[in-house]
């Protein structure tokens, strides 16, 4: 391909994506570890390299707010944010999918305060998950730039606002090599954005976003239109559609760009895995290293990632894990009081599948703990002797704690 | 321009039929900002009395784009619908109206109001005060006139109402303007002459509510007049700077007659019902203060 390859960090690799699918209208405000998408994206749009409005909001509820003005307008927009970032927009990350606004967000995962902590988890991204979008998890820069583009083109074809998740600092710092197609592959990809009609017109006036009730109502010419629950259910079903856009959307970008990422999910080792990992996001790619440590010992171990966290791939999930012994779950995140979100979602997909394996899970890495393969792998050998002992349900096992006492 | 009342232009774009409360200050108004926009224009509307008015999906009652949006981010909203506008190569083809509720602007909105002033976004900004969190039920806003009970200030509120145009003034922007409900043609003018101005223009209307001051409906008109009269509203503008009187408080101000007491405009409404006679003095104290500075900017005096 007529890719050029350069060495990046996760940020930049998010800033170019958004660039090579001309986003019309960026606005974002600074966090750690999110802030050079921003610095990155001003320089190129105040240098004339990227011909887009750039609106320098006062707050994360403003960053979102923006896009939402925008893209009920018709403009394709961009916005970044971690953390508290999040926290501080959710009111509008919940408006956002509900006025089905094609909007893509980079979320740089980072653990939420208090304590303040910038460094790495995915508490933030997992406590809006129930919002609405489409949530993909990276593993590498080069994800990162392949499904920001990929984003654009669910979002646009779902009306439903895409996030894309990857892990601050692992990702968003660090320098990897990163093929970068030509704006002319990104375009024969991705179609400017246009609909069929716009919703803001003064020669056809609407209005956007209005009350509604419970129930469906009339309108002036007697035909009934959906109440509240009707318009959610339409959302839910564009959700849940995502489980075949996605994929197709995977797809035809391998055919413009010539990689593609697995759809919904990804895995390593799997065929004749006993033993799956699984996790999102670059946790994953550590899997790989401990399967491979595990396959050494004579531990039939294998990786399953989740690329598509929203919505929930429970069918590829469970003809990916029937018939296995063990799903041993990594989440970077937690329901405080109950367990890891990835977790108890894939436990409850699994009840009632012929052949399911047992589910444990695990948490790790939050607030930036280091977790490295070898410790992954201890995990797993000690959910597989915890099976053996007869264990089917287990407590959250976390990983390198050292609570006194 | 003064546009004379009779002059009105004779359209509507605010339907007949909507869900506010009769005698409502805010559907008189929105006729009269429409029209002076004649309809090319997109509004977007924060949670408030407004939205209500505006209908209930799949009914409309003002013919004009409208986007409903969250309760602290209308000023946002507006800077990204002018944004996504000039992206997509539309920004001559309306104006931008962000309209909201006294509640909306100066206290939950106010960051996003302040952030959007900084950066002189392209839009109108019209608050409607009527000076409390009606939508809930009547709740004190930063906004609310001291002595005025609400069910959060059962006994009657105890602070003065905050200056919210004049904080506007203070971010440089082009244009600032207080006008009333009860002047139609006031808000005509100063509405048109905002859309001829570029950047963030912001007016702030007097807009009197039956159902939450506790007066008879047919009265609007005459409590937002006697409001201006006693001095607690003011009709002004400043026009890059340039403070002056307009209307009915430069008529006021230039006939050197007595204005009304306070305690008259109190008398008319429930809200302010037993109300000490220190509180209306003191409020009486702070009106006239306010008024003598209004006198002596329009004078030419910086303040
Ligand atoms: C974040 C948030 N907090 C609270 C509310 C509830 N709420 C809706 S409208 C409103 C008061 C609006 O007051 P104002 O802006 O003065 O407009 P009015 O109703 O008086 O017209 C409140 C508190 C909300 N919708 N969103
Ligand atoms: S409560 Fe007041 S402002 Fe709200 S609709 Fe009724 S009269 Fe109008
Ligand atoms: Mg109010």
């Amino acid at each position: 391909m007529s890719d050029d390859v350069s060495v990046m960090t996760g940020n930049e690799a998010a800033a170019t994506a958004a660039r090579l699918a001309r986003v019309q209208v960026i606005a974002a405000y600074p966090i750690t570890p999110q802030s050079p998408v921003v610095e990155q994206l001003a320089a190129w749009v105040e240098s004339g390299e990227l011909s887009a409005e750039f609106v320098a909001v006062e707050s994360e509820h403003s960053a979102m707010t923006v896009c939402i003005g925008a893209s009920t307008v018709g403009a394709r927009t961009f916005t970044a944010t971690s953390s508290n970032g999040l926290a501080y927009m959710t009111e509008q990350v919940w408006w956002a999918p509900g006025a089905r606004l094609p909007i893509v967000m980079c979320v740089v995962n980072r653990a939420m305060a208090a304590p303040w902590n910038v460094l790495n988890d995915q508490q933030d991204s997992m406590s809006v998950r129930d919002a609405g979008w489409v949530q993909l998890f990276c593993r590498d820069n080069q994800e990162i730039l392949d499904t920001t583009v990929q984003a654009y083109r669910i979002a646009e074809r779902l009306h439903v606002p895409v996030m894309v998740c990857y892990d601050g600092f692992l990702l968003s710092h660090t320098m990897m090599p990163v093929a970068v197609p030509s704006p002319e592959q990104v375009d024969a990809f991705l179609p400017p954005f246009t609909q069929p009609f716009t919703v803001v017109d003064p020669a056809d006036p609407r209005n956007v976003g209005p009350v509604v009730l419970a129930d469906p109502r009339a309108d002036e010419t007697g035909a009934v239109r959906g109440g509240y629950m009707e318009i959610r259910a339409l959302h839910h079903r564009a959700l849940l559609d995502a489980l075949t856009v996605i994929p197709e959307t995977d797809a035809e970008y391998a055919a413009a760009v010539g990689r593609s990422w697995g759809g919904l999910l990804w895995e390593h080792l799997l065929d004749d895995a006993e033993v799956v990992l699984i996790a999102a996001g670059s946790l994953g790619t550590q899997l790989t290293l401990t399967v491979e440590a595990l396959r050494e010992q004579g531990v039939k171990a294998g990786v399953l990632g989740i690329r598509a966290y929203r919505p929930f791939p429970v069918e590829a999930l469970r003809e990916k894990l029937a018939g296995r012994r063990l799903a041993l779950v990594f989440d970077k995140a937690l329901s405080y009081g109950y367990e890891g979100p990835i977790c108890s979602d894939l436990r409850g997909s699994m009840l009632g599948v012929e052949g399911a394996p047992a589910v444990f899970g695990a948490a790790c890495g939050l607030g930036g703990r280091d977790v490295t393969p070898d410790d992954l792998a201890e995990a797993a050998r000690r959910a597989i002797a915890d099976l053996e002992a007869g264990a089917r349900t287990r407590e959250t096992d976390w990983i390198n704690l050292h609570l006194e006492g | 321009m003064t546009t004379r009342i009779l002059d009105l232009p004779d359209v509507s774009y605010v339907l007949p039929g909507n869900r506010s409360c009769a005698g409502c200050g805010i559907g008189i108004a929105l006729r009269q900002i429409t029209a002076a926009l004649e309809g090319r224009m997109v509004m977007t509307v924060p949670a408030s009395c407004l939205t209500v008015l505006g209908g209930m999906f799949p009914i409309a009652s003002v013919n004009v784009p409208w986007v409903n949006v969250a309760f602290p981010s209308t000023a946002a909203a507006a800077s990204g619908i002018a944004a996504g506008l000039r992206a997509t190569g539309r920004e001559g083809e309306m104006t931008v109206l962000a309209m909201a509720g006294d509640g909306g602007t100066g206290d939950i909105g106010i960051q996003a109001l302040s952030g959007a002033a900084e950066r002189n976004e392209d839009f109108i900004y019209l608050c409607y005060d009527n000076e409390a969190y009606m939508n809930t039920g009547t709740q004190r806003s930063g906004l609310t006139p001291a002595g005025a009970r609400t069910t959060t200030t059962w006994a009657g509120k105890r602070e003065n109402p905050k200056d919210i145009p004049r904080i506007m003034e203070a971010h440089g922007i082009p244009y600032v303007a207080s006008t009333s409900a009860a002047f139609p043609a006031d808000v005509y003018d100063k509405v048109s002459k905002a859309r001829g101005i570029t950047g963030l223009r912001y007016i702030h209307m007097n807009t009197p509510c039956p159902s939450g001051w506790g007066f008879d409906p047919k009265d609007t008109v005459r409590l937002g007049k006697l409001a201006v009269d006693t001095g607690l509203v003011v009709l002004y503008e400043v026009e890059r700077g340039v403070f002056r009187l307009t209307g009915r408080s430069a008529s006021l101000a230039k006939s050197g007659k007595p204005r009304v007491p306070v305690s008259e405009y109190l008398a008319t409404q429930t809200r302010f019902r037993g109300m000490k006679p220190e509180a209306i003095e003191s409020v009486q104290t702070w009106v006239d203060e306010r008024w003598a500075r209004y006198v002596a900017r329009d004078a030419g005096a910086c303040d």
